[in-house]
């Protein structure tokens, strides 16, 4: 469905240093930087998968989004989405997917969402019948008829990203960019807009290609995570095999019925968190089953559990290697993503 | 894009362009009393015109005039220059590009919508014009036959032009400065400020070929009677063809733009 060959996209950016002397002399003379956003990307994305697309800000996920929506013109390379070149961005491709950006919004502003939605009905050419099968589908999903009649401008961060999501899937598209779509909503409107695009992937067989920096959407969604960074992709198979090869060691939470001593405690592993009452370890695999057999036979335990590393701590290391492989390679060059510099009249 | 697709949204966006219109209603109002420059060129000419006339103009000449400039210039306004560069400078542009419909098509869309509550505005100019001056105004049923399509022509060149130099705002940081030269040009040249039969012969000269002139002098000529059959034919004809030269440069410019477009933010 998706199909990335050697994808590159650089942009031309005007750098400048602070201050008014700077202000001035770019006034004559314009520093030019030709930044790579994206750098020989290559991936496949199955009809009806959801992949993760994760990296740090800045590590060019956005880019890379706006490149398969057709929003930018690669630098290089080959994008092919539904049998598709994006960059003509065709009706028939148009029609075909769709773009949730978190941070920015096509309800119309002073007015109630409904009128968007028979907007986009006369935009899209939906037939009258399935547009109101699909309105009334997503209404009951996404619980939104108290908010259909409300000024957009009048609704919550929540309550217009419901509706945000349910207006870019009124004409049923078979690919999902979604960029950040669960940004600033809380915990329990995450997990509605997540199971929501596990229903839709699920019902309409759709592909889903979703970056988040909640990793909790990542996890619960996406078999598949894409790691992306400095545009470069560094990771691409399931969620549980990075864990493992990023982070091998193991979590071992231990509750216990009364302090047990730290000296008691620091052969069966590295102890991340001590409590009278609670204590975590990270055990290597090798070592899990001796420890996990000592503390069930030494200590005075409720509860054991074994768990993978928080995602969040596997990606910090997983980029904190990228950095100093990158400083490695780059030493005091001004940055990996600048490609060339340039001086030029303005 | 198709046309098919624009001609059959088409409705629904005039439609929702009106529901943005009186939601905005206040700030609508405030716009519409704040485009009252030929009322003051009025009332400047007028006291001038006291003593006798200048040139062609009568006091009720001037009247005449600068009622009709105001008609024409309410019937005509666009905003599209603004709503571009800032929606590309945000990079909300992004979101009208994604769909399967030509921006710029629902951009005039939005605009046309709200000639309905300009012209609740421009019916009392009527008004007064036919009251005040109707003895100044043209008689010739030729020339208001041809003065619709002189109107709309008159808005797709202001249009295209806003279009145009909003555009622009693909290639430089800001194209509102180049909007603000070209409106200082066409207060000018256009009549808006002073009729283009008062100027010097050299000045009327330059005047009468550069598009300014069919933004709005032209079509407030025709109110006026002035033109012959066969200037107004010929005036009309210049008028369109400057309206097919300034849609072939926004292709040729949005295309180009759309290469570049970096879609900013988020």
């Amino acid at each position: 469905m998706i199909a990335v060959e050697h994808l590159t996209k650089e942009y031309r950016v005007h750098r400048r240093d602070p201050g008014l002397r700077a202000a001035l002399r770019s006034l004559v003379r314009r520093r030019m930087e030709t930044v790579r956003a994206v750098d020989d990307v290559t991936f496949e994305v199955a009809a009806g998968e959801r992949v993760g697309f994760l990296g740090p800000n800045g590590a060019g996920k956005t880019t890379t989004l706006k490149v398969l929506s057709g929003l930018l013109h690669p630098t290089s390379g080959k994008v092919t989405v539904a049998g598709e070149t994006p960059k003509e961005r065709s009706a028939s491709f148009l029609r075909q997917i769709t773009l949730v950006m978190g941070q920015k919004q096509q309800l119309l502003w002073d007015l109630p969402p409904s009128e968007t939605f028979l907007l986009n009905r006369a935009i899209y050419d939906i037939p009258r019948a399935q547009y109101e099968e699909t309105l009334a589908e997503l209404t009951s999903l996404l619980d939104l008829a108290p908010l259909l009649g409300k000024p957009t401008r009048q609704l919550s961060l929540g309550e217009r990203m419901k509706c945000e999501l349910a207006v870019a899937l009124l004409h049923r598209p078979r690919v999902l960019f979604l960029d950040e779509p669960t940004i600033g909503l809380d915990v329990s409107m995450q997990a509605t807009v997540r199971s929501f695009v596990r229903a839709y992937n699920e019902r309409f067989s759709a592909t889903v290609l979703l970056t988040s920096h909640y990793m909790d959407d990542v996890a619960e969604l996406c078999p598949r995570v894409l790691v992306i960074d400095h545009g470069r992709v560094i990771f691409d198979g399931a969620l549980g095999e990075l864990v493992q090869r990023i982070r091998p060691d193991k979590r071992v939470q231990l509750r216990l019925s009364r302090p047990v001593a730290r000296r008691d405690l620091e052969p069966l592993g590295t102890i991340v968190q001590y409590g009278e009452e609670a204590v975590t370890l990270q055990v290597s695999h090798d070592q899990l089953q001796s420890s996990v057999q000592r503390a069930l036979t030494q200590l005075p335990l409720r509860d054991l559990s074994v768990e993978d590393p928080p995602l969040e701590e596997v990606m910090r290391e997983l980029f904190a290697r990228g950095a100093r492989t990158e400083e490695r390679a780059l030493p005091a060059t001004g940055g990996a993503r600048s490609a060339q510099q340039t001086d030029g009249a303005a | 894009m198709s046309v098919r697709t624009a001609i059959r949204a088409y409705p629904a966006l005039l439609r929702t362009g009106f529901a943005a219109a009186v939601a905005y209603r206040a700030e609508f109002l405030i716009w519409m009393f704040s485009t009252n420059m030929p009322l003051i060129m009025l009332a400047l000419w007028a006291a001038v015109a006291r003593s006798g006339p200048v040139g062609p103009y009568s006091q009720r000449g001037f009247v005449a005039y600068y009622l009709a400039t105001l008609l024409v210039r309410l019937m005509t306004g666009a905003w599209v220059v603004w709503e571009l560069t800032m929606e590309i400078r945000q990079g909300t542009l992004a979101l009208r590009l994604l769909r399967p419909l030509h921006p710029l098509v629902a951009y005039s869309a939005e605009n046309l919508a709200a000639l309905p509550l300009r012209g609740v505005i421009a019916l009392p100019v009527v008004g007064i014009l036919l009251w005040s001056a109707r003895s100044q105004l043209g008689h010739d049923p030729f020339l208001w036959a041809i003065f619709p399509l002189a109107m709309l022509g008159a808005w797709l060149l202001t249009f295209l032009v806003m279009a145009v130099i909003g555009t622009l705002a693909l290639f430089l940081e800001s194209a509102t400065s180049l909007f603000e030269a070209w409106l200082g040009i066409s207060a000018v040249l256009s009549g808006y400020l002073i009729p283009l039969d008062l100027f010097p012969h050299s000045v009327q000269r330059v005047a009468l070929v550069l598009p300014f002139r069919f933004l709005l002098s032209f079509p407030v000529e025709l109110v006026l009677g002035r033109p012959t059959h066969g200037d107004g034919v010929l005036l009309l004809a210049a008028q369109w063809g400057y309206v097919l030269f300034f849609f072939a440069v926004l292709t040729a410019v949005w295309r180009a733009g759309l290469r570049r477009y970096a879609a900013y933010g988020g």
